[in-house]
């Protein structure tokens, strides 16, 4: 189990006031500027070194994504974004991070801004965050009013400003070309890649877009050195991470862990375990709704990091575990997460938008058992069809809760159609 | 260069190239429907997954074709095979084939009554990637509500797939953001602002853009299919850009005018005017001959109408005889009518209806072709970095003109400005205001338009009709020719060359450059009207002219050779029916000097002939036989008069030529401090033809731009 000492958010659970005078001592923009002056490339160097791959969802290397911005400006400024728009169901890691620790966030954008050369940042906040966007604009204030950001930011001779704006709550706008059409003014939609956002980003200028966690334990990080954050969790899977444990626990709840925790651990330990206790598991969705679920036969042994739940061909993704015990219809579940797909999707291709829509109606009849036993194989080779034929990973998200499924639970969801053909009243013409 | 294999062989193509614009020259077929030449890459439908293989390694995923250069590519390691494309696999058809169920399970699939079939991207790559042995998609499908687009574009949104050519249409080409999508996910549709007509003159391009059946041809709806229509290649005549069209017949009747693609002209755009316009050919038409009888007009047998000619040409003398030669008419008749005045010895001739002065001096001297033409051609404007507008809305004078400048000034810097009324053009615009008398101010270099001009690379100045048109024409356009000297716009021959007149009319250029202009002691348009009024004209020869200043033409014997009963028929004395231009076969100058020939569709109703055998027949009735028998020996002689005649579909490389030319252009005077008034009242009603159209009529109730109505004239 993480010890104490090593937590990065110390205020995960709101206990102490997210203000100023607390992050400070609770360790926050401590010596801001001696990081600072270590210089771009060291910072962009001891990021790789320590392993940190973006806790967002696909688990891209932060370092290594720093190192793609220009180190010559061709006369078009650089931006970061970070990206706040936390809406995957069954995470809420960067919502508590934003209201119980928002300094951590804005002393990350600026240490993670210097790093990259960018003079300003833009943080884009859900939606339905209201309060946790009023909290980081109330901090980004008190940073200023203390000479922490803006000119001259915590005396290093580097200006930074820092702008926080607020979405209209719509799940696409996570993805990050779709947040930066978004911030423009534009409707979000996903743009194609290439150009990168790190060429032609934000305004069309170079762009790292990061989300929240990534970028607020940059300067813990940076402070305690990478050897101390890669010494948590299995090689090429570093750190620590906070997990958002939901659904059938006795007490759900954030909690930041070691990297490669067995994922049993995590849940006895933290939340309480399984409501009914381990062996009334029937499923879990281990890293938010767009990863397949995970039956209890694997949920017994599978740790926690990015390249074991790969290899169950699964994901961590945002760490949103969403445990279901017996009682669950999972069916029903996955159909929920469909109809979620299918009203957020923005419509652009083709795929993502007829597929979401034909997948989730599919699915509802499934759930009602209303449907030929063919049907599964089609509905698996439709989201095929959807699965990486698409401009952004939206269509992809769709897919995998179905494929789960049908890999998993094909028998239970056969068994429902027979219910049904069982129960319903022979036919004259039969 | 990159070098590359697709599927299979290796080619060298421009790292520019996208993958798919380097599959087609390598000759594989890639199936398409959001992508378009001339519009902003979308990559949505993803019809043209390919699968690219880098390094001898399989990609991890289809990729759309259309949204990656080859340049995007990363270099090929020492060692490992070239990266290449395929796009004849199982994965590519699969893939392919998964995009088109998807895009079909919502589409209505209404074929047989959908005026897009037989010609529907959809339909016809169906073909290729459509399950066609079943159907597995078993749930209801979508209904989309249609949309309101005005009197043009007829909407049937169910069947839309959401390509979003004509959303990026109207926001690049038209420059008007007036349609976009709504809603999201399988609830996104293609809408125009509230419901509103697009307040574009080419919004008719999202017909030919849309590649299914969503946004066709309200005019068209339920008329006819394409294959039982006749193609004629032809050129258009509502504008004096020459825009390539296609005439699609149906019998007697033009049904439709489509766009051809003429790079240097219209790219594969035309105005709404050129597209809808047409179904004014089948109203209000001359399909006889006649007479005034009893101040009456009086159908008449062709024998009749040339005998009442000919008794009233053979009373006077040729110094008592005027013509005048209008808007639409071939360079042929022109030819033909000159020929016959000057057989009946009359110097009275002027084909400018406007009342210009253009090609001549106040003495009736001609001036050097260069001086009326648009010699920077319009293809030039895209390397322009600075254009000085006089006197000219191009929307509506040219709109195929004004989407060059507009394209030009989404890619370049360039800064224009403008003298004249204020007008939105779709670009931004440094207004000058409208009095004239600011050009000698520039002229003489006291304006800091001047340093503007001379500094830019590639300045040029458009000089319109609300300039030359004016009783001071002679004197702006003298201006605006010494503005052009002094900022270098007129560089050595072969090179760039800014000075440019844009005309109006479609039979303009070729009539001067014919000469058909007054001769030795002849009178100008405004001469002859007076002429007529005071009675020292006997007889008055309209050759098509409906947009004469005035009618008021005393007891002239008045005859109006034409196609429609617009407004110089209800002063004719006699009417000879003509043939319009869909129904002949002429040649066009437009406003660049280019030559194109216009070919005959249909033939002209009733008993209306080709308009040179009208004269040709006249003429043995005057007793002044002209001497050609066909169409062949007219053209010949036309090249007498005019030898560049004989170069078809070339525009003058930029003519520089002789320094002299530009100093004799127009004629030095004093300047009217009154402000430009537009030259064009209402766009959709400039000729006869239009001003015959139901379709054009209609838009000018939508649109609302102050449309003159007849009863007010």
């Amino acid at each position: 189990m993480l010890a104490d000492k090593d937590r990065i958010f110390t205020n995960l659970y709101g206990q102490h006031d997210w203000r100023l005078e607390a992050a400070r001592q609770r360790g926050a923009w401590d010596n801001t500027k001696a990081l600072i002056e270590r210089g771009h490339d060291a910072i962009i160097n001891e990021m790789k070194k320590s392993g940190l791959r973006g806790r967002g969802g696909a688990g891209f290397p932060t370092g290594l994504k720093w190192s793609f911005m220009p180190k010559q400006s061709d006369g078009r400024p650089s931006y970061l974004v970070v990206n706040a728009d936390e809406s995957e169901p069954g995470t809420c890691k960067d919502r508590d991070i934003m209201r119980h620790d928002p300094h951590l966030l804005i002393e990350g954008c600026l240490v993670a801004s210097f790093a990259m050369r960018a003079h300003a940042c833009y943080i884009y906040v859900r939606g339905e965050f209201r309060r946790e966007y009023k909290i980081v604009e109330a901090a980004i204030e008190e940073a200023y009013a203390a000479g922490l950001i803006g000119k001259n930011a915590c005396g290093s001779g580097w200006d930074f400003d820092c702008y926080v704006h607020h979405g209209a709550g719509a799940y696409i706008c996570g993805e990050e070309t779709a947040l930066i059409e978004s911030l423009e003014g534009k409707k979000g939609m996903p743009r194609l890649k290439p150009p990168f956002p790190a060429n032609v980003g934000l305004y069309g200028c170079p762009t790292t877009v990061n989300n929240v966690e990534s970028i607020a334990v940059a300067p813990t990080i940076l402070r305690r050195g990478a050897e101390w954050f890669s010494s948590f969790g299995r090689p090429n899977n570093a750190g620590t991470k906070v997990f958002c444990i939901s659904g059938h626990v006795n007490r759900p709840c954030n909690v930041e862990e070691a990297m490669s925790i067995p994922l049993r651990e995590l849940i006895e330990k933290h939340a309480g375990g399984v409501r009914g206790g381990w062996d009334n598991l029937l499923a879990v969705i281990p890293g938010g709704s767009s990863v397949p679920l995970l039956p209890k036969a694997i949920c017994d042994t599978v740790l926690m990091d990015f390249d074991a739940l790969r290899d169950v061909q699964s994901g961590l993704g945002t760490a949103g575990v969403v445990v279901m015990d017996k009682s669950t219809d999972v069916i029903a579940a996955i159909a929920r997460l469909s109809r979620f797909y299918k009203h957020e999707s923005c419509g652009q291709c083709t795929p993502c938008r007829e597929g979401t829509g034909w997948i989730w109606r599919v699915m509802e009849r499934l759930v009602r058992g209303e449907a030929d036993p063919s049907e599964i194989d089609l509905l698996f080779e439709v989201t095929k069809q959807v699965e990486g034929h698409t401009i952004c990973a939206l269509g992809d998200a769709a897919a995998w809760p179905i494929q789960g499924l049908i890999r998993h639970f094909r028998p239970v969801i056969e068994e429902r159609i027979r219910t049904k053909r069982g129960t319903a009243k022979p036919m004259a013409a039969e | 260069m990159t070098k590359i294999l697709i599927d299979g062989h290796e080619h060298d193509l421009p790292g520019e190239l996208t993958m798919l614009q380097a599959c087609e020259a390598a000759g594989a077929e890639i199936p398409r429907f959001c992508y378009h030449e001339r519009l902003s890459i979308a990559g949505n439908c993803r019809m043209c997954l390919i699968e690219v293989r880098m390094g001898g390694k399989p990609g991890p995923k289809p990729v759309a074709s259309c949204a990656q250069q080859l340049k995007d590519l990363p270099p090929v390691k020492e060692g490992q095979p070239l990266h290449e494309l395929i796009t004849n696999s199982v994965t590519v058809k699969k893939a392919r084939e998964g995009v088109m169920e998807f895009l079909l399970i919502n589409h209505p699939l209404d074929c047989p009554i959908c005026d897009q079939g037989g010609e529907c991207d959809l339909q016809d790559q169906a073909m290729a990637y459509g399950h066609a042995k079943f159907n597995r998609f078993e749930e209801n499908k979508r209904a989309v509500t249609d949309k309101n687009m005005g009197p043009l574009v007829n909407t049937i949104m169910t069947r839309c797939i959401h390509c979003t050519r004509c959303v990026r249409f109207a926001a690049e080409v038209a420059g008007v953001d007036e349609i976009g999508a709504t809603g999201r996910g399988e609830d996104m549709e293609i809408t125009t602002y509230l419901e509103r007509a697009v307040t574009s003159e080419m919004s008719g391009n999202v017909i030919d853009l849309c590649p299914v059946g969503a946004l066709t041809s309200k005019p068209y709806k339920f008329n006819a299919r394409p294959w039982e229509l006749t193609k004629t290649e032809s050129v258009d005549v509502m504008d004096a850009v020459g825009s390539a069209i296609r005439v699609d017949a149906r019998g007697p009747e033009v049904m439709r005018i489509l766009p051809r693609t003429n790079e240097d002209v219209n790219e594969e755009w035309i105005s709404d005017k050129t597209r809808f316009a047409c179904d004014g050919l089948r109203r209000q038409r001359l399909d006889r001959p006649y007479v005034r009888r009893d101040g009456k007009l009086q159908p008449a047998t062709w024998a009749e109408a040339f005998a009442a000619i000919a008794v009233r040409v053979k009373a006077t003398t040729g110094a008592r005889i005027g013509a005048l030669a209008g808007d639409l008419c071939a360079a042929e008749e022109i030819k033909a009518l000159k020929d016959l005045m000057q057989a009946l010895k009359s110097p009275h001739m002027d084909c400018r209806q406007d009342g210009s002065l253009l090609g001549t001096d106040s003495q009736g001297n001609r001036q050097a072709r260069q001086s009326y033409l648009f010699n920077t051609n319009i293809a030039g404007i895209e390397q322009a970095d600075a254009i000085l507008l006089i006197g000219t809305n191009p929307r509506w004078e040219a709109p195929l003109i004004n989407a060059r400048i507009r394209k030009t000034w989404l890619r370049n810097p360039v800064r224009i400005f403008r003298i004249g009324p204020a007008h939105d053009l779709t670009y931004p615009v440094d207004e000058l205001g409208a009095n004239p008398q600011i050009l000698s101010e520039i002229a003489q270099g006291h304006h800091a338009v001047f340093q503007t001009l001379k500094d830019a690379k590639h300045p040029m100045l458009i000089v319109g009709p609300q300039a030359y048109a004016r009783a001071d024409g002679a004197a702006i356009l003298a201006l605006s020719a010494q503005i052009a000297r002094e900022t270098g716009m007129i560089g050595p021959e072969g090179q760039w060359n800014g000075f440019n007149v844009l005309h109006t009319a479609a039979a303009r250029v070729g009539a001067l450059d014919l000469g058909f202009l007054p001769g030795p002691g002849g009178r100008t348009t405004h001469g002859m009207i007076e002429a007529a009024r005071s009675g020292e004209l006997d007889v008055l020869y309209l050759l098509g002219t409906d947009e004469l200043p005035s009618y008021d033409l005393g007891q002239a014997f008045v005859i109006y050779q034409g196609h429609h009963g617009d407004r110089a028929a209800h002063r004719a004395d006699v009417i000879l029916p003509g043939a319009a231009y869909t129904e002949k076969n002429g040649t066009y100058v437009n406003t660049e000097g280019r030559v194109q020939l216009g070919r005959r569709a249909i033939f002209p109703p009733g008993d209306a002939r080709e308009d040179w055998t009208i004269l040709r027949a006249l003429s043995e009735h005057l007793g002044a036989v002209l001497q050609y028998d066909t169409l062949e020996q007219l053209r010949a002689a036309m090249l007498q008069d005019a030898p560049h005649i004989a170069h078809k579909d070339l525009a003058p490389a930029n003519p520089g030529a002789d320094p002299t030319i530009w100093t004799r252009i127009g004629e030095e005077g004093a300047i009217d401090g009154t402000p430009l008034k537009a030259a064009i009242h209402d766009f959709y009603l400039t000729n006869a033809i239009a001003r015959a159209s139901q379709t054009m009529a209609e838009c000018s109730r939508t649109y609302g731009r102050g449309g003159m109505t007849m009863a007010a004239e």
